[in-house]
């Protein structure tokens, strides 16, 4: 099962959305939760529509849009999106009508934009898709759910290009309920270009949409070859972990030493960063090691922004400075691999190649 | 990609019975679920009725053989109890001798319980053990308790496409047996009554004040349910052996693009993962001895689904009838409940009366089937469940031979 990512698009917290730049300027948030840089929707949405919709829909529908663009796919054979928690401003904004109004005078369009499903429906609806249509909700493994489900599709023969996105957001409100139970950290402006050196509990919380067009041919476009993902489930032990990297890694006939490039997901908070530790001091040590959530944030689907990362180290064969932990050991970039934790309790691998 | 899905174990819990025992029971008796509001506060108590499960969540916490520290968000309770059910009944001893994973579904996770502590979670100066339900709000919470009590670690996912949810775990977790990344998947689907979607269903003027009418032309609306279905599906190579429930033999997944809540007046999307469904089983629409539809009662799904299914069949359709009235709609849960259904179908040859229908909907060929029949054997079932999001699939259960 393998897929070459021949389209890419994202809205983040970074200057991401010309899909020809690569992080050429870093913007450097310094707060405890870094929001998206919005693009003009002018040319991306209908006005009319776009009034309706809020921020998330908006950042899902212009990347997915970027993305069909970059791939020249006017039509995905299939799309699947994972997102955690779904539509919060919509959730949020018609749980507070319920509790303030008594359950009266309610009105049903923040019901209806509150489900989980509605971007990759909002996709299929503007695009009149009727193919297969997914949605995964599965904390730190939502956007993973939906890369395997993308690489299986491909494999399965039928479907040629498949649109994969990973989408969540964050309101002022989520930030202090996730607050309460130690997701943040507590000191006041956070440098976020230290956070690799912080040696305090809680992160700094991130959103961001991004999606990527799989397909099962090589193009002149195409950004790297995913070569396959796995989910490690509360890992018991640092043996556990490597086993199912090496795993992954022989399944494709590579070993640690082949990997010239690992996406960490160190999210800065010291009670989540022994197994990146690990792995960097043992079956990676050769490889040269990156991160990105000071750029991104924490949140549930990062993995999709890391994704991007990987899939643009690749293509372009470089690798941001802004990025980079320790020196840049890499002379060429061939085989990337993304490492990823949300909570500790789901782990993520993704691996990438040149095409 | 050849092999065969074989169902080796069933569980359901929904207002019609707490296990299969009791659900077949209350369908021998015609004796639907649905009534009055009891477990949560809402002002619409005593006005829609609801399919409500009747125990309390220190109730189905004690069901579920744990201790009261262990409560959790009522989703997760019924999911527990219905997985619980399907791995005993699949006789797992030790579910990791195998490549064992879940996939669940559910549309609200954890709000029945956000929705009451929402603004204690943003007051500052409260404080409390409750604190722990902020993650409970998350979809996956409720699959990865469920996976924690039953020991499953291999893998785990949870798919929210609305009412459809559950029919794309089963149809997920058969894919991954497919492609050889499990050997055996526990396929399913929780949801619990919350007042977020009784009164979303308000605002949205689709909520029946009397009972459902599904296929009725003076049919006025749904009614909203709760509870969980699970089945385990497994290899072939798994299943050697073992006793076999039925087949999953079809499966189609497809989206009707049309409108965010609404469904096309043809049907496009249902016909299409029916289409697709009948393509994957290998069968022919006259194979079909019985669909259980997704028939919510809302005028404009049964106008839409009858629709599609009088094209797929040319007019020429079998039993048909819509559990719904018996359950309420139990949204991200009911295609799994319905799995179950179809399932007893196949084992027991019995086919579910449409309760409350009275007056034919002359924009369709069929009448459904009002009266429990149990005289005709079932062989393949047709399992329909649309949703939110243009969300459309379909199901084929087969009888194993």
């Amino acid at each position: 099962m393998e897929a070459y990512i021949k389209g890419l698009g994202i809205v983040s917290p970074q200057k991401t959305f010309d899909t020809n730049d690569f992080l050429s300027e870093v913007v450097e948030h310094n707060s405890k939760s870094l929001n998206c840089i919005e693009p003009s929707y002018k040319e991306l949405l209908n006005p009319t529509l776009a009034r309706r919709m809020s921020r998330i829909i908006k950042m899902s529908i212009a990347a997915s849009t970027v993305c069909l663009r970059d791939a020249k796919i006017e039509i995905p054979d299939a799309i699947m999106t994972g997102t955690a928690l779904g539509c919060l401003e919509d959730t949020e904004k018609f749980l507070l009508a319920i509790i303030e109004n008594e359950e009266q005078f309610l009105t049903p369009t923040s019901f209806i934009q509150s489900t989980h499903n509605t971007v990759s429906a909002q996709i299929a609806l503007q695009l009149k898709c009727m193919n297969y249509n997914f949605t995964y909700v599965h904390k730190g493994f939502s956007f993973e759910s939906a890369v395997l489900d993308g690489l299986m599709t491909i494999a399965e023969g039928e479907a040629k290009n498949v649109l994969v996105g990973g989408h969540d957001e964050m309101t002022e409100k989520f930030y202090r309920v996730c607050d309460r139970i130690g997701y943040w950290k507590k000191e006041d402006d956070v440098p976020t270009m230290e956070l690799f050196e912080s040696k305090t509990s809680g992160s700094i919380a991130g959103e961001g949409a991004a999606f990527f067009m799989l397909s099962h041919e090589k193009t002149e476009n195409c950004y790297a070859k995913l070569r396959g993902i796995k989910t490690i489930y509360k890992p018991e032990s640092n043996i556990e972990i490597e086993a199912k990297i090496s795993e992954l890694l022989s399944s494709k006939g590579l070993t640690a030493n082949d990997i010239d490039v690992v996406v960490y997901g160190i999210n800065g908070d010291c009670r989540y960063d022994k197994t990146y530790n690990h792995l960097k001091d043992s079956l990676f040590k050769k490889s040269t090691s990156t991160y990105f959530k000071h750029l991104c944030g924490e949140y549930q689907t990062s993995g999709s922004f890391a994704m991007w990362m990987a899939a643009k180290m690749i293509k372009t064969q470089t690798i941001p400075s802004a990025v980079l932990i320790g020196k840049n050991k890499s002379k060429q970039i061939k085989n990337v691999l993304i490492y990823n934790t949300f909570l500790d309790t789901d782990h993520s691998v993704f691996l990438l190649s040149q095409c | 990609m050849s092999s065969k899905i074989y169902i080796t174990g069933i569980g359901v819990i929904s207002a019609i019975g707490n296990d299969v025992a009791e659900t077949l029971a209350s369908f021998e008796q015609l004796s639907s679920g649905i009534g009055e509001l009891k477990h949560i506060r809402s002002r619409h108590k005593g006005v829609v009725p609801v399919g409500e499960i009747k125990a309390t969540n220190a109730e189905l916490t004690a069901m579920a053989g744990l201790g009261p520290d262990k409560e959790s968000t009522r989703t997760a309770l019924l999911g527990l109890i219905a997985a619980q059910q399907a791995v005993k009944s699949a006789g797992i001893k030790n579910i990791k001798e195998l490549r064992t994973g879940i996939v669940s579904a559910t549309s609200v996770g954890g709000m029945g319980i956000t929705e009451n502590l929402w603004m204690d979670y943003l007051d500052p100066e409260k404080s409390g053990p409750w604190l722990k339900y902020i993650e409970a709000h998350e979809c996956g919470d409720s699959t990865e308790f469920i996976a924690d009590a039953l020991g499953i670690k291999e893998y785990l996912t949870t798919i929210s496409t609305a009412c459809s949810s559950s029919a794309n775990a089963i149809m997920f977790g058969a894919r991954l047996i497919k492609h050889g990344i499990l050997d055996r998947v526990i396929v399913g689907g929780t949801d619990s009554m919350s007042r977020f979607t009784i009164n979303g269903f308000m605002t949205l003027m689709i909520l029946d004040k009397e009972e459902c009418k599904p296929f009725d032309s003076q049919r006025q609306g749904l009614n909203l349910g709760e509870g969980a279905g699970f089945i385990v599906i497994e290899s072939e190579k798994a299943a050697k052996g073992k006793e076999i429930y039925a087949e999953l033999s079809g499966y189609g997944n497809s989206n009707d693009a049309y409108h965010q809540t609404a469904s096309s007046p043809d049907g496009a999307g249902a016909f299409l993962a029916m289409e697709k469904a009948l393509k994957v089983s290998g069968l022919k629409p006259s194979d079909i001895d019985y669909i259980n539809a997704h028939g919510t009662g809302t005028a404009i799904n049964d106008l839409s689904e009858g629709t599609a299914i009088d094209r797929i069949f040319s007019n020429k359709v079998p039993d048909i009838s819509s559990t719904k009235a018996f359950t309420g709609h139990t949204l991200g849960a009911c295609a799994a409940i319905e799995a179950v259904f179809s399932i007893l179908a196949i084992k027991h040859n019995i086919i579910f009366p449409n309760l409350n229908y009275k007056n034919p909907m002359h924009e369709l060929s069929f009448k459904p089937t009002i009266s429990l029949k149990i005289d005709k054997k079932i062989n393949h079932v047709l399992s329909n469940s649309f949703g939110f999001g243009g969300n459309t699939s379909a199901l084929i259960f087969s009888r194993h031979k």
